[in-house]
């Protein structure tokens, strides 16, 4: 059995051709073909006579747990809600970019973290199915309980808690009532978005906790416009992805020369169409058509990092009494 | 040395599976400096995840009484396809079973759609209904599979002699299967509980909300979001503590099985005519309705496109194939010994060893392994073998809990004729122990195969830079590619069934 199996396993190994390596920590959905990685991948040795490789998997726990014996040089993918966290841990260095010129919703003044993406959580529906969506958190409060929303489970899923910190963020201290009114609606909670948005795609519920970017890959995929994300005027959370380099690293001139090239116009018109989110740094006028044309909030809610930390216990408590 | 050899290996096995969830669970606390303490929503957790577990696991067992009685004693074309069909949501990955689900119970599904058509109201699946419903769907074919076994079990010589003596329906019964079922149904209902403790997906999809936590899900926020590592070590440890409370609960009302020498006959118990008759075959139909629909519906859905899947599916598809049946054979060795082992009348241990990878969380497995293995190779160098492994001694419960009453059987009939013919070794192995033990290996090998086959596990903690097709299947549902997902998941339902069909029938073929 050894004999037939060892080679077998050899030879799915990737191969190791170059000295110069630039390791990047990715979560799993940036490295495979259908997320951004291939042509990050691409792009970046076009130019870097390196080879980058990524590494995926939970990446902040392994970094944590690696600590300054980590093989990481970049870690990509990394989310605000959790950056608390990963730069308490004292293992990345400044990225070195100018960051007063974003085309960011907010200002971003943090010199370890470089956002490379960004867009806001939303309900999604379907218009043939859903004729009148709410037009307002307020509405979707008071909507009738048989209106079925599937969400992410906070615990386990970064959406999850963006929904937690949004809700947290337009009712304050009444977000305990607000979420005893939205709990008879929630038809159920799952570990991941895209268990959530697999019911939702399949008529389980009439609207899905995702993102306001999330039509766009129906209408440029599928061409399917039947998908939008409800506006609320109250405001939609942002979320973004970060990327960081690695104090400890092997490859420093490597790295920087990676971090330098995430905010490129290059790096940048890669994101929408891979990534289904918005640039970090790119001119609206730059965005593919989908992205230009979707409906975009008025208002964009965000906690910084320490807020996040601090809020995240007893919103997380609140939200599980909400359910009891 | 013969008698010592599978005994010594049996012991090594048993040794080397506590050293490895027991080790890695050390490895994670000493990691974290200690064990953590609990939060009131931990304990909230730890009281649903039991009470539903023995729910499952009472209403999988009770119903598979019936299930199990009228396939021992019917006979009708295509009872064979339909024994191992009825055995397959068993091997479903998770992700693809509610699936199905939900297209059968789902707010849209066909239940709901003819419960409207009619003006009756709706059922909700979401809820601890729901988690209860998929229990009962994920672990009724095992339950059948382990109660059949034991039907087959009793040597037909017995039914026979029953027979001639005009034993009615409820006498043999009274005298042939309530032994049986004494002695198989609580390993059966353990053995569902245990499953049903460490649920995780099914509980977070199904459960309607954090009411539906069950401890695997504290453990994951632990581990994942609050980083508190000494509190996932806690957790674990209560998870094993609730598997080594029940094993003791569940021996004591163990009765040994023993039917004497029989030859083997094939055709089971007699089957009693009149009402029986259709009641058997009303038994048969729901059973097979409820577990086959919903994966003929993710077939429906998914089949179509299978075709259309990009390449890197299919070489995903064929690593896990690969690693699968490596896993299998990993399990079905080491499974064999430790049977061998506890049917000599090996210490308790021994057995509690082999049923402790049931109940150990996934997560503090891996994690514990990457802290211990982290000097030792890269976590990508050591993603394909530790996977492979800790996917067969995952596999090895299952696999146990069909060998051990044939290995004791074995034992019991055969032991002392092989002892007093010299019969030892590889001899004894080859001539006596294989043929006899063939259907309960081929089946313990199938389950391994299959059950690897569908686990996402420990591999994304590591690295996934080379994936599995389950995880090609989540990376697709992470790209909005819903429908390839469903293309993707019926590929992995068929080749999971494809790999339990062969190694079971495999061992069918001498028996």
């Amino acid at each position: 059995m050894k004999t037939v199996l060892i080679p077998a396993l050899l030879l799915a190994s990737p191969a190791l051709a170059q000295d110069r390596v630039l390791t990047v920590y990715a979560e799993d959905y940036i490295a495979s073909e259908w997320g951004p990685g291939p042509k990050i991948e691409e792009g970046f040795e076009a130019f870097c006579d390196c080879d980058l490789q990524f590494v995926t998997g939970d990446i902040l726990p392994r970094l944590l747990m690696e600590g300054q014996g980590t093989e990481a040089d970049i870690v990509f993918g990394l989310n605000t809600d959790l950056t608390a966290r990963a730069r308490a841990s004292g293992l990345f260095k400044p990225h070195g970019q100018d960051t007063s010129d974003m085309s960011l919703p907010i200002e971003w003044t943090d010199d370890i973290f470089l956002p490379y993406n960004w867009g806001e959580t939303a309900f999604v529906y379907d218009t043939t199915r859903l004729e009148n969506p709410p037009a307002s958190f307020e509405e979707l409060l008071e909507a009738p309980d048989d209106l079925k929303i599937v969400i992410q489970d906070p615990r386990s899923s970064i959406s999850g808690l963006a929904l937690l910190l949004w809700v947290k963020k337009v009712y304050g201290d009444d977000a305990p009532e607000a979420w005893a009114k939205l709990a008879p609606k929630v038809l159920t909670v799952t570990r991941g978005w895209s268990e959530s948005y697999g019911m939702f795609t399949s008529g389980e519920a009439d609207m899905v906790l995702s993102y306001t970017t999330s039509p766009a890959y129906h209408i440029a995929a599928e061409d399917d416009d039947t998908k939008r994300a409800a506006i609320f005027p109250e405001g939609h959370y942002f979320m973004t992805e970060l990327a960081a380099q690695v104090a400890s690293t092997d490859q420093p001139e490597l790295a920087q020369q990676f971090m330098d090239w995430i905010l490129t116009p290059e790096f940048q018109a890669a994101i929408p169409l891979a990534n289904w989110s918005l640039p970090a740094k790119l001119p609206q006028a730059d965005w593919p058509q989908v992205m230009r044309d979707l409906p975009r909030p008025d208002t964009t809610l965000f906690y910084s990092e320490n807020e996040a930390e601090a809020l995240r216990q007893p919103a997380l408590d609140e939200w599980q009494r909400a359910f009891r | 040395m013969a008698a010592g050899l599978p005994l010594s290996l049996g012991h090594l096995v048993a040794a080397a599976l506590a050293t490895l969830i027991l080790g890695t669970l050390a490895a994670v606390a000493w990691w974290a400096g200690g064990l953590g303490g609990l939060t009131e929503w931990d304990w909230r957790a730890l009281w649903f995840t039991l009470w539903q577990a023995a729910l499952s696991a009472t209403l999988s067992a009770a119903l598979a009484v019936p299930v199990a009685r009228a396939l021992a004693r019917r006979r009708f074309r295509g009872r064979g396809l339909l024994v191992t069909l009825l055995g397959a949501p068993f091997i479903l990955p998770v992700i693809v079973a509610i699936m199905g689900l939900i297209a059968i119970f789902g707010r849209n599904g066909a239940v709901n759609e003819g419960l409207r058509a009619l003006g009756l109201p709706e059922i909700g699946i979401y809820g601890w209904q729901g988690v209860i419903l998929a229990h009962v769907f994920f672990n009724l074919p095992l339950s059948v599979r382990l109660i059949l076994q034991g039907w087959q079990s009793i040597p037909s010589e017995r039914f026979r002699l029953a027979a001639s003596l005009g034993f009615a329906p409820r006498d043999i019964a009274r005298h042939l299967e309530r032994p049986m079922l004494r002695a198989v149904l609580p390993g059966t209902w353990l053995a569902v509980f245990l499953v049903c403790l460490t649920s995780f997906t099914v509980a977070l999809a199904l459960g309607g909300g954090p009411r539906a936590t069950t401890v695997e899900l504290a453990i994951y926020q632990a581990f994942r979001f609050d980083f508190d590592l000494g509190r996932a070590a806690t957790l674990g440890l209560l998870q094993i503590a609730l598997c080594v409370g029940a094993m003791l609960a569940a021996r004591r009302i163990v009765v040994p099985q023993a039917f004497g020498t029989g030859m083997d006959g094939g055709e089971g118990p007699p089957a009693p005519g009149g009402w029986r008759r259709g009641a058997d075959a009303l038994v048969i139909t729901l059973a097979a309705l409820f577990l086959l629909w919903p994966m003929m519906a993710v077939v429906v859905t998914g089949l179509p496109r299978i075709p259309l899947l990009p390449p890197e599916v299919w070489q995903a598809a064929l690593r896990s194939v690969v690693m699968a049946i490596a896993s299998a054979l990993l399990a079905v060795g080491a499974c064999l010994a430790l049977a061998l082992t506890i049917a000599r009348g090996a210490g308790r241990w021994v057995e509690a060893a082999g049923m402790l990878p049931l109940i150990a969380s996934p997560l503090v497995l891996g994690t514990g392994l990457f802290i211990l293995l982290r000097d030792a190779a890269t976590p990508q160098q050591m993603a394909l073998p530790v996977t492979v492994a800790v996917n067969a001694a995952m596999a090895l419960p299952f696999g146990l809990r069909a060998l051990i009453p044939a290995a004791q059987a074995l034992q019991q009939d055969y032991g002392r004729l092989a002892d007093a013919l010299d019969l030892r070794g590889w001899a004894r192995l080859r001539h006596l122990t294989l043929p006899r033990l063939a259907r309960p290996l081929g089946f313990a090998a199938g389950l391994a195969a299959a059950l690897a086959m569908g686990d996402l596990g420990v591999i994304t903690l590591f690295a996934s830079d080379q994936p599995t097709l389950p995880l090609k299947l989540y990376q697709l549902m992470n790209s909005y590619r819903m429908a390839d997902a469903a293309a993707a998941a019926v590929l992995l339902m068929g080749l999971s069934f494809a790999l339990f069909w062969l190694f079971d029938q495999g061992g069918r073929l001498d028996a």
